[in-house]
């Protein structure tokens, strides 16, 4: 302890209020801790947990008789991310803190290899979070395409009842997954302290662990297959889970692994917005897609750890034989309903909050004009995430509980309409006699609008009690949640990367094959969604594999759809790997005009952002002014205290990294 | 910070006229279009009373909605139509002087969406609350009921991968044949004897989960006559997409003729069924695969709200 506090001093002591130098880790390479070492700590763990589980429960009857011993399993998986996490050296810095020992040294490193390493740079993690969240995103893609197949034809399968029901519940449970991070986890990251200007994230390590943890949750559902697969959908719903087989344990596990990714990020990214702005950041001039992530990490940090304490139970009923969720026995399969949609409920707004502050954010560049109503749209991202948290139980309108609340829980259900609803006004309104450039962000962005609309309405059908008994569960549902999750938030997320791409690698993706992109995935998300909801009002219920013959025509085409949409990822691929890697086109220092504070900063980003703390004078949205001042000096100290712009924050305290920043602190 | 005026701009075109005198035209021509030749052939059709409200429902819903999306896609189309600048990277401000907020639009706009939602919810809990329930299913203890005392009973077992009818006041008879007679309100008792299914006859426009250790009660009244199918509309396990069959709406003296012909032909096989009871739980000697009725309390008069049924009213149907 002694040990590690002098060295700090004497590092602060040594070096002012210079920037580190990027520096090599001092770790002989031999010892480094990179994904090899991960996956080797997870296949270990992985075969210690599961003899352990043999070991203490294969003499129990339950396991005997029923041929699986699920304590085993879950053992397994939880040993396998443990070793997974102490691979990658997770767990290096705080065992030396318990133990009293100075940590080894960790200085930010440089070169490809970082991206493969637990590493501490919120920048390194977002792209991380970026490769792992496509990573995510393509898998349970092809899940998504192997669904249409099976549906090409209502009554010829391609696959057994068995795997097509695994197939299902995989796509929708990794989607679920990846959507609850896919802003927050690559953007939000990245752009939290470029956009608030900090130096870091407020908690460098409880982000680092959450990406590992995401991916970590990735690996865990995806041995599901291997097992067997579990058939409960995404829902998981108890009875059923409490009957399947060992596959039902990825998904338990799973869902309490990313949970704990997710509730790091959003703590991480909600403590950054509230205590690490800069001077002058003050709350009306804080950029709305800093709102939205302050939003969306709120409703991860609260609704999340319900959904594990769910899967808790969940676990104990399948491996002690508790009866948590068995009727039987005294329990309540609602109870998993409910706290599963508790959870549930606000999760789908994690969904659409961060693809509404990305469009707002981006629509003032490329109309040149002030965001309009930007009050009114930080307030309306607030209520739709208050009151998500009073709706959940219109997921169980026909589940046979409480008939008198079903009016409280439409009117709740209808009222988030209008907070939603802000979302266009702020849209619309910045619209108004603009100047519209169509570059590839802005299409992505009005596409948003396009599906959202059609997402936002369809959810105004489901909410009518009666007619919902004739919409539930049916393919309509499932079409309205695809356009506000993939038709919302995936084509905002490409936006995002379409728009701050030139910031995070310094490079232009191709104009020409975003602009096809665009148009491909516009296109043909719309020729596979909106057949369904044609479908589903005539009567297809979800996750079947038969349906009736009059119905094949307009599932045919969602399928074609489906598989073309598919195909157009791969141009986004291409795009990706041509304009980066392989022919780089060096991108000006402000591509778009921004006036936002990320794109002040060099590119590429310095370790530690800004210099000096920058001080922030106005809102980032006057476009609207002939030769607009810069919303931030850099320059530090300079500027008069004049017009609010200091005195609104305290300044952070330690901007660098624990133990080995050498920057100054009072910049 | 930019003023916060809006200007109505000179000698700028009238685009608020042109927006707004198009968005009503169109919204007109397309609810019109709508509600005569799509409105009266919507799901769920009118088979049940049931149906009837859910189809009216559906319809006002899309006659509301076609006027948003008409403006808001209208708008966005005329936007990117007229203020569109081609002109690679020109980051000069627009001509005119754009507001950053405007009290009036924002009251406007919040006045408009909060009358709406609430006279949706206003619409929709009137619409649930009359026509008993809409079709969904109301847990054990019914709120909303039939004004009718003359309810037909009728019990929805469903389980791994299957549904089962019970006619109580039919002796208790057990078929994987649904029936029911015109213009009889029919009460569903749905319950499930393992995990969560779902009930959805999709031409009745009834839907009511079916839990295990449940009873859940749905409302509905035939008005045609007519087959329709049922089909699980919970995941329930790897053959969920195959648990499916048909109904059959009779007359009442069909009915009445089927269910007499029906008591009699399973009577053996009646005696061996657990006695009737709104659910069953698995025998606790387990192997077998029997089922016990679980509440014994059980009696024929059953009491939906104010109305009651005694088997003498209920087999009023048998009259035709």
């Amino acid at each position: 302890m002694a040990i590690g506090i002098s060295k700090t001093l004497d590092d602060v002591g040594r070096s002012g209020n210079e920037p580190p130098a990027p520096q090599t880790s001092s770790r002989p390479a031999w010892m480094s801790q990179h994904l090899g070492t991960a996956v080797i700590g997870a296949v270990a763990g992985y075969a210690f947990g599961h003899w352990i589980g043999n070991v203490i429960a294969a003499g129990y009857p339950n396991p005997q008789s029923n041929g699986e011993n699920d304590i085993a399993i879950v053992l397994a998986l939880v040993f396998g991310v443990v070793g997974w996490l102490a691979g990658i050296g997770a767990f290096n810095y705080p065992l030396a803190k318990i133990i009293g020992r100075a940590p080894a040294p960790e200085a930010p490193e440089v070169g490809w290899t970082r991206f493969f390493k637990y590493n501490l740079d919120h920048k390194v993690v977002g792209f991380q979070y970026m490769i792992g969240v496509l990573l995510f995103f393509f898998t349970g893609g092809l899940w998504a395409m192997a669904i249409r197949t099976e549906l090409l034809n209502p009554t010829n399968h391609y696959f057994g009842p068995g795997t097509y029901i695994a197939i299902v519940s995989e796509h929708g449970s990794m989607m679920m997954m990846m959507a609850t991070s896919v802003i927050i986890g690559p953007l939000g990251n990245y752009l939290t302290p470029l956009l608030i200007g900090s130096r870091k994230m407020a908690f460098p390590r409880v982000e680092a662990f959450s990406f590992w943890m995401f991916m970590a949750g990735y690996l865990v559902i995806l041995t599901a297959i291997p097992l067997g697969g579990f058939p409960t959908g995404w829902t998981g719903y108890a009875p059923l889970q409490t009957q399947a087989t060992a596959g039902m344990d990825s998904y338990l596990v799973g869902f309490i692994v990313i949970g704990t990714g997710m509730i790091c990020a959003g703590f991480n990214v909600a403590v950054t917005i509230i205590n690490y702005r800069a001077p002058g950041m003050t709350w009306n001039r804080v950029p709305i897609f800093a709102w939205s992530l302050l939003a969306v990490s709120s409703l991860l940090t609260l609704a999340t750890p319900l959904l594990a304490t769910a899967c808790y139970f969940g676990i104990l009923d399948r491996t002690v034989l508790t009866s948590i969720y068995v009727d039987e026995h005294g329990g309540s399969n609602f109870l998993w309903e409910n706290l599963f949609w508790f959870f549930g409920h606000p999760e789908v707004y994690i969904m659409a909050i961060p693809g509404f502050g990305i469009v707002a954010e981006l629509l003032p560049v490329f109309t040149r004009r002030p965001l309009f109503a930007y009050r009114v749209g930080a307030a309306g991202m607030f209520g739709v995430a208050l009151l998500s948290f009073f709706v959940w139980q219109h997921h169980l309108f026909d589940s046979g509980i409480n008939p008198d609340m079903r009016p409280l829980f439409m009117l709740t259900t209808e009222l988030i309409s209008i907070p939603t609803g802000f979302i266009y006004l702020v849209g619309l309104g910045t619209l108004w006699r603009s100047k519209i450039r169509l570059e590839v962000p802005m299409l992505f962005c009005l596409a948003l609008y396009f599906n959202f609309l059609f997402g936002g309405i369809s959810g105004v059908f489901v909410s009518d009690v009666p007619a919902d008994v004739t919409l539930h569960g049916s393919f309509f549902v499932m079409a309205h949640f695809h356009y506000t999750i993939m038709g919302g938030l995936m084509f905002a997320f490409f936006a995002g990367i379409y728009y701050w791409i030139p910031k995070i690698s310094g490079k232009m993706l191709n104009k020409r094959l975003g602009q096809i992109h665009f148009w491909c995935m516009f296109v043909f998300f719309n020729l596979t969604f909106f057949p369904l909801f044609f479908v589903g009002i005539l009567g297809m219920p979800r996750r079947v594999f038969e349906y009736a013959h009059n119905l094949q025509v307009w599932n045919d085409v969602s399928s074609v759809g489906a598989f073309l949409l598919g195909a157009s990822f791969l141009i986004f691929i291409a795009n990706f790997v041509w304009s980066i890697y392989i022919a780089p086109k060096k991108a000006p220092a402000n591509p778009w005009g921004s006036l936002g504070l990320e794109w002040q900063t060099p590119t590429p980003v310095p370790f530690f952002n800004f210099e000096r703390i920058p001080v922030i004078l106005s809102d980032p949205y006057h476009y609207d002014e002939q030769d607009p001042l810069p919303v931030a000096d850099l320059g530090g100290g300079l500027v008069p205290v004049a017009a609010g712009a200091v005195g609104s924050v305290d300044m952070p305290g330690e901007p660098g990294i624990e133990g080995t920043d050498p920057g100054g602190s009072n910049g | 910070m930019a003023s916060g005026q809006r200007t109505s701009g000179g000698r700028v075109a009238p685009h608020g006229k042109r927006i707004v005198g198009g968005w009503i035209t169109l919204s007109v021509v397309f609810d019109l279009l709508f509600g005569f030749l799509v409105g009266p052939h919507l799901p769920p059709g009118r088979m049940t009373s049931s149906a009837g409200s859910q189809q009216f429902d559906i319809k006002v819903l899309f006659l509301a909605a076609i006027p948003v999306v008409v403006g808001v896609i209208g708008y966005i189309v005329y936007a990117v139509v007229v203020w569109r600048d081609g002109r690679p990277a020109s980051f000069e401000p627009p001509a005119q002087v754009t507001a950053r907020q405007s009290t009036r639009v924002q009251a406007a706009w919040i006045g408009i969406t909060t009358c709406l939602t609430l006279g949706l919810f206003t619409f929709g809990t009137i619409e649930l609350i009359l026509p008993a329930g809409a079709g969904g299913g109301e847990g054990p203890a019914p709120i909303w009921t039939p004004a009718s005392k003359t309810v037909l009973p009728i019990q929805v077992i469903a389980q791994q991968w299957k549904f089962t009818y019970r006619y109580p006041t039919y002796g208790g008879f057990e078929t994987d044949q649904l029936v029911i007679p015109e213009h009889t309100p029919v009460a569903f008792h749905v319950t499930s004897l393992d995990v969560i299914h779902d009930f959805w006859a999709y031409q009745l426009g009834v839907k009511a989960d079916a839990n295990p250790q449940s009873d859940n009660v749905a409302f509905t009244t035939a008005e045609q006559l007519g087959r329709f199918v049922v089909r699980c509309d919970e995941l329930c396990g790897i053959w969920h997409g195959a648990m499916y069959n048909y109904g059959q709406v009779m007359t009442k003296s069909g009915f009445n003729t089927w269910a007499l012909t029906t008591e009699h032909k399973l009577a053996a096989n009646t005696k061996l069924l657990p006695p009737f009871a709104w659910f069953y739980s698995p025998s606790a000697n387990g192997a077998g695969g029997s089922y016990y009725g679980t509440n014994a309390t059980y009696s024929k008069v059953q009491v939906y709200g104010a109305a009651t049924v005694s088997p003498a009213q209920a087999s009023k149907p048998r009259a035709g």
